[in-house]
Order: structure tokens, then sequence, then C-alpha cells
């Protein structure tokens, strides 16, 4: 294996450029490194002003998602030896607007997580003494969405995201999915009108890019599919009992 | 809706700094920050809260802690025994009425973050569960699988938005605490995307910045981990506390530091040296048993099990690798069941970054910088001796932790006093004087402003790295101010980071343009680092005796005559930072000998 590779970083200035480029450097490939070690290679070594995000370095935080080789991934925890003998090439995500560099604008994204109502509603105003009773079974049926850590990939891997900057995307959505199937929750109406008032749910067909690209293992496909039944079923009831309220 | 007044103000300089006013800013968007945010939201929605942080809020260091968070739930618990662990373990420097509190609220804070949803593991029946945990005699760690801290955090934050008095500044990073007239006024700050600096007044400012473990080369804290708040509060006057009481947790990965949570060994994982023993039975730690025994062998507190690990390093008796000593910590005999169920996040790490599966290898760790017990001083309120500046989580000192941690009350911690903060700032404000200092803080605003562009921004010709500063400081804290310490090692470090600090004013910035300048960021976190580390390091070579994460090789035993009593630390406006000390306060558990494992 030679001891090294060539990173194709993608460059934009915004107070100098009018469209991105790309800059290469020739970084150490070793084994235990991955894609964010050598970015930060770069940043220290090499070139100060390289601009990215980065934090925990272990998958959890969520802020070093970039498109490696095409491809949205957490640089942290992406392998570098999984491209040699490379050029490997790193840009920000796709389907965002770019601030500079490797950074993209989040406004959009954090918007629409407000936007679901990701926190217990309860409309009886009930609160216990203790712990709401909750079964593992009743954990088990939301605990896949809960575990999202906001990092976006699966909107730069989702078709719908990419033609129409409405649609509220794979992560709200799942998010939305995950207080709704929360047994201790009672928001799902108030949930369902702000979800099923863009067309962009209907647009989203069964290809599921958004599960595949997601580091940690939630579905957010399932949850779209899932929330098209709940609506559709909602819709028809509409016209069965038009005062709608049950 | 409460302003976020864009007023441009031309206080006459060439550089009118743009301003916003608040009640009460916050420093940081981790789970001290965003409880106080959600406090002052809850009980008064008609203050208007700021809550400025270097990253967005999900991001914070919060999100990697793992194991869980202790409260006294089950009917077999007691307040006190809670209390007893803590005291105990904190080597008897923690402050026993804040123990107290502390203590008496955390199952109350926890049950209110289950109503906010957070997915706590659960009992067959549907009850809330608890694990074992190190230095803790009853099971009282309320836990979510082993993202307890990442799900919190999300809780907490989601939680937050419902609230239309928080306004956030996200991507915002604090260069200076305001304080006019003895109390504090607002602060400045760099919007990263755009690159302004900009004033936010606040009568009342909480600092809520979380710890400092990237003085140091190998630890299990985040990038962002740099010591921001511990800074700018001792800059602008208000002393730290506990500064030399540095923790290191038993189990992280070589090479990167991350964190293999203690629930490991909780759960029932050995640890063993290179003959396959059970070491920690040759350090007064109990005798092995085949099951975990509460408060004994890998359930002894975080500092006793370092140490032995450190000493089976001295003896010869662990494995050489690349990134230096280690040992391992068995999983195998818990079987693929239970390490999927209680301990995936354990398994995800092991097989991306050591690429081992802990269900068929031991995994190789070694000791690692994770926790600072010291911080800002405050008093059991929260409040610093600066008017108007409040403290709490792992940037605060309050202290509970004394000279060492138990895992899992750090969790409970960012609950308890990030709310009282929020409730002590509140009551602050209802008494602070109502008198406009406009035009005084927007001359500091503006000084501040002008220090940034002239030391940094437009600076050229500096030949420091920022990489190669950051690098010698880290490696001198490590040598001279790691689990053992001496007199020569500390002074040698202290000279380091002195001679650090002036090759610091010739720092290199490449980068002179506005937009997201994240080597301006790096240069400030390292000018914040190198004052933290320069506390650290005295306050260490001050203390003269053994005592929890505190073990000096020249004073090998604990002096209560002398040193039952905090290190206070001050700034000086020349010279190395002054230290006094302030008596641990103790209700009813007098000082005793530590007991694990007999």
């Amino acid at each position: 294996m030679a001891d090294t590779i060539i990173l194709e970083v993608e460059r934009f200035h915004p107070e100098r450029d009018t469209e991105p480029s790309y800059q290469s450097f020739e970084v150490p490939l070793r084994a235990d490194w991955m894609v964010l070690d050598a970015l930060n290679y770069i940043k220290d070594q090499l070139d100060g002003s390289l601009t990215f995000r980065w934090s925990c370095r272990m998958g959890i935080c969520g802020s070093c998602g970039m498109m490696i080789n095409g491809v949205p991934k957490l640089t942290c925890e992406t392998l570098l030896t999984n491209f040699a003998p490379g050029p490997v090439r790193v840009g920000p995500l796709d389907h965002f607007p770019v601030v500079k560099d490797l950074v993209v604008e989040m406004d959009d994204f954090m918007a629409k997580l407000q936007k679901v109502r990701p926190w217990i509603v309860r409309k009886d105003d009930f609160e216990p003494q203790r712990e709401f009773i909750q079964t593992p079974a009743q954990l088990e049926a939301f605990h896949q969405f809960s575990l999202c850590i906001n990092c976006t990939l699966c909107y730069a891997a989702c078709p719908v995201s990419g033609l129409d900057s409405n649609f509220i995307g794979p992560a709200a959505i799942a998010l939305a999915h995950r207080y709704n199937l929360d047994s201790r929750d009672q928001g799902q109406e108030d949930r369902l009108d702000i979800i099923s008032q863009h067309e962009g749910i209907w647009d989203c067909t069964v290809v599921g890019e958004c599960s595949v690209v997601c580091p940690k293992g939630v579905d957010p496909s399932l949850a779209i599919q899932q929330y098209k039944l709940t609506a559709t079923k909602e819709w028809f009831k509409s016209f069965l009992l038009p005062r709608g309220k049950n | 809706m409460p302003d976020r007044s864009e007023v441009r103000t031309d206080n006459g300089s060439e550089n009118a700094v743009e301003t916003s006013a608040h009640d009460i800013l916050i420093i940081g968007g981790g789970g001290a920050g965003l409880r106080a945010a959600i406090e002052i939201a809850e009980v008064n929605p008609k203050l208007s809260v700021a809550m400025v942080s270097k990253v967005y809020p999900m991001r914070s260091h919060t999100v990697s802690a793992e194991g869980g968070a202790a409260g006294v739930a089950g009917k077999d618990d007691t307040l006190d025994d809670h209390c007893y662990d803590t005291i105990s373990g904190s080597d008897w420097l923690g402050d026993q009425d804040a123990i107290e509190y502390f203590v008496d609220t955390v199952p109350k804070e926890l049950l209110r973050l289950e109503h906010w949803g957070c997915p706590w593991s659960r009992e067959p029946d549907g009850r809330v569960a608890v694990r074992p945990f190190g230095g803790m005699k009853k099971m009282r760690t309320w836990f979510a699988s082993d993202k307890t801290g990442f799900h919190m955090l999300h809780t907490l934050f989601q939680t937050s938005l419902q609230f239309p008095s928080i306004t956030r500044y996200d991507e915002t990073f604090a260069t200076r605490l305001l304080v006019e007239d003895g109390a504090i006024r607002g602060i400045v700050a760099i919007e990263l995307r755009t690159g302004k600096i900009r004033a936010i007044q606040a009568k009342a400012v909480i600092i809520c910045t979380g710890g400092c473990g990237r003085v140091f080369p190998f630890t299990t804290n985040a990038n962002i981990c740099t010591g921001d708040g511990m800074a700018l509060a001792y800059q602008a006057g208000a002393p730290l506390k506990d500064m030399e009481m540095v923790q290191y947790h038993p189990t992280g990965l070589p090479f990167t530091g991350i964190l293999i949570t203690e629930a490991a060994r909780a759960e029932g994982g050995w640890l063993l040296n290179k003959d396959g023993y059970r070491f920690l039975q040759d350090y007064d730690l109990g005798k092995p048993t085949p099951t975990p025994v509460l408060r004994s062998m890998e359930l002894g507190p975080r500092d006793r099990v370092s140490q032995a690990i450190f000493g089976e390093f001295e003896k010869g008796r662990a494995f050489h690798g690349p990134y230096g000593d280690y040992v391992h910590l068995d999983l195998r005999h818990l079987g693929e069941h239970k390490i999927e169920a209680r301990l995936p996040m354990v398994r995800e790490l092991c097989l991306k970054y050591e690429n081992i599966d802990p269900i068929k290898e031991p995994i190789p760790i070694r000791p690692v910088q994770h926790y600072m017990m010291g911080g800002v001083h405050t008093d059991i309120n929260a409040a610093t001796p600066l008017k108007g500046l409040y403290a709490a989580g792992e940037a605060a000192c309050v202290s509970i932790n004394g000279a060492n941690r138990l895992g899992s009350n750090s969790l409970g911690e960012i609950l308890v006093y990030g709310a009282r903060a929020g409730r002590s700032a509140m009551q602050y404000i209802e008494g602070a004087d109502g008198r406009t200092l406009q035009s005084a803080i927007l001359t500091q605003a503006a000084d501040e402003e002008r220090r940034l562009e002239q030391q940094y921004l437009r600076k050229t010709g500096g030949t420091e790295r920022i990489a190669k500063l950051r690098d010698e400081m880290s490696h001198t804290m490590e040598t001279g101010c790691g689990i053992y310490r001496e007199r020569n090692s500390l002074v040698e470090s202290a000279n380091k980071i002195s001679e650090l600090k002036g090759r610091y004013a010739n720092v290199a910035i490449d980068d002179h343009t506005r937009t997201f300048n994240t080597q301006l960021t790096s240069a400030l976190e390292l000018g914040f680092m190198l004052e933290v580390a320069d506390t650290i390091v005295h306050s260490a070579l001050n203390r003269e005796e053994s005592r929890g994460a505190h073990q000096r090789r020249d004073f090998p035993k604990r002096d209560d005559n002398k040193y039952l009593a905090h290190s206070v630390v001050s700034r000086s406006a020349e010279g190395p930072p002054r230290i006094e000390y302030l008596p641990v306060v103790i209700t009813r558990w007098p000082p005793g000998e530590r007991v694990y494992g007999r």
C-alpha cells in the first residue's frame, strides 16, 4: 500500500469565488485514519483556511457529514484506506447551499425540525406523579426513530429533497413519527396536518436512499410510507365523517 | 415575542458594533444550558432568553455521554446512600450541602425528562430501569441503552423548541464577557457564518460551556471542549475552583481516545492484564467474583481503577501497542444478547474504530482524560462571585464532584444545577439595577472588535502554527500533570505553558476572511486552553497532598489538616495565577477512609 493518498477537496469561498473548484492535497495514508483525520491533517499542516465542521469524532454529534466520492457519509467513521489508492473526492453535502468549502447552510433543516413539533404533546394535561408506564415493546415501537443524529445525510441522498426544497424531508418526518409512535404522546393529529400539507410526501417513491445512507440504522423511508398510509386513511375518514374529529 | 432587536448603534467610532438585548443569556447549548433555558421559559415566559452556542445545540458534547444518570429510584435505596457514595467518591472534597441538594433533586429531574419523552430503558412492567455503576452501592443509574447523553440532549433540545421566548444564536462564538460597574452586562461574540462581531447585552449570563479535555492529548472529549467558558469567566475576574482535579476514565480506545462506557463493567465486563488476570484485586478493590458486586473490583471509582491500570503499565504487566500500553476489557462472557441489548454503542464503536467485535474479542483500553471536576467557582445557587454571572455543568464547580466524580453523576448534575442556575438568574434580574450602561458597554465591545481585528484577522507574519502550539501544550499537560504528578514535572509544565503563552502572541493565521473562519476560532480556543492549562498546573503544584484524581508522588497521602479545602484560583495581572483555599462544606459525613471491595 502506498503511504500517501490524494484528497481532492471542494473549495468555495463566497467572498472570492463564483464557482466551487477542487484542490488536491497529498496526505499520509494511515491504516487507522478516517477521512476526518486527513482533513484535519490538511488544516493543521498544509492549509489552515480549509473549512469544515466536526466535533465528537465518534459518530454521534452529527456534524461532519460530507460527500465522499459522491456518497453522503460521516467523515469521522469512514476509513481513508477504503479509497486507496485514491484519489478520493470530498465535497459538501448535496442539496444544501454551501457557506464555505465543506460547510453547508442548516437553517432550512433546523426550521423543518421545529415545524414537526418534536416534543411530547398532551391533550389531556395529565402528568403522572411517577413515570409514564411504557413497556419494552412500547419503547421498541418508536426506538429506532429516536436514534437520528440530525446529520442530514438523508437529505443529501434524497431525490425529492434535491428537486423540491419545500419537502419536509426524511429526518424531520422520522422525528415526527418518533413522537407519534411514543405511547406518552397525543400530538399525532397536529403533526399529520403539518406533514401532509405539502405534497412532497406523495412524491417520495420507495427508493429508500435515505435509509441506505443513514449511519444510525434509522429507516426514514419506512416512516414516510407509514405516514402516507395514515394520511390516506384520514383523508378517507374526512369524507365519511365530514365533521372530521372523532 | 421577545425581541432580538437588531439595533445598529453608531457610538461614534468607525467600528459600529451590532447589538441585541435579552434578559438572560446562556453560553452553551448542551444539557446544562438547555435545562436552564427551559426552566426560565417555563417559569416566566415573558423573559427573553438568549442561547449562544458555537455549535448547533444537538452537537454539544452531552451527546457523547453513554452510561447513564444516577438518581435514587428503588425501594431499597436511600438519599443518604447516594450522598455517602458521592462524598466518599469525591474523597471528601465535595461540598455536602451541594451534594444533598443534588441527590434530593435529581430523581425529580430525571422524572421530568421522562415526561418530556426521554426514551429511558424499561423493566418488563414498564417502569424505568436502573443499572449498577462505579462507586455506587445501590443500583440507581437510569439509562437509555448506552446512548444516555445523546437521548437526554435530543430530548432537551426538542423540548426547548416549543418555547418562543428562547432565541438561539447558533454557531456563535463568545469571545469576551462584558463587565461594567462590577456586574455582568452581556457578551461579545462572533457570528460564524458572517464573521460579524456583535455585542449581545443581558442582565445575567449563565456559563454552560462544558469541559476542557482538549487541553490534554488523549481525551474522550470532543473537539469543541476547549474550556471557553472557564477562560471567559476567569478573564472577567471570576475565579476557578479545584482545577487540579482532572478525571481519567479507565476505559478509552487507544489512538482515538473514544470512550467505552463504564456500563460495560456495570453489566459484568472484566479488566484483564496481559496474563488474563483480573488485576484490580491487587489494588485494594476487592476480590474477583463471576458477577459484578457493587462498589468492588470493576465497579470501583474511576480514580482508583485508572490508577490501578497505570500501576499495571509500570509493572510491565500490560500489552504494548503502537499508541502505548493497554490492558483488556473483556465482555465476551456477557454474550451477544446482553451486549446487543445493553451495550449496542460499545459494539458499534469497537467495530468501527478498532475493527474488533467485543462479542468475540477483548477490547484494548487505556485510561483517558475524561472530565474536569474543577471549573468556574460557584456557590450552591450556581452563582459566581461576579454579580449576574452563573455557571452550571462541567464548566462549573459547585462542587458535588470534589476530587473524583462518580460515573453517572454528571448527567444528573447538568439538570439539577442547570435548572437552579436558571432560577437564580431569574431572581437576580428582578433586583438588578436597571441602569443602562449602553455607551460604556458599546465602547468595550468596540475595543473587543478592534482586538480581534488586530491580533487575528488582520495580523500577518505570525510564525507559530496553531497545531504545533496545541500539541506542545497537550504534551506537557500529559507528561507533567497526568494521572501521577510531582513537583518537578509540574514546575516543568508550568514553565512550558508560560513559554507557550508567550509564543501564542505570534500565532500564524492564514485565513483573513470573515465567513466561517474556523482558523480564527481555533486560535481563540487555543488562547482559552492555554489560560485554563495554566490554572490546572498551578493548582496541582500548590496542592501538596494526594486526594482522589490528584496523585502527587512526592506527597502520597491525603492531608485533611491542610487540604480539606477547595483551591480557588484567580487571575493576576502579572505573574502566575493566585491561589487561595476555601474550606469544604461538611454537613453530616466527617472525613473518613474510602473503602471499596471490603
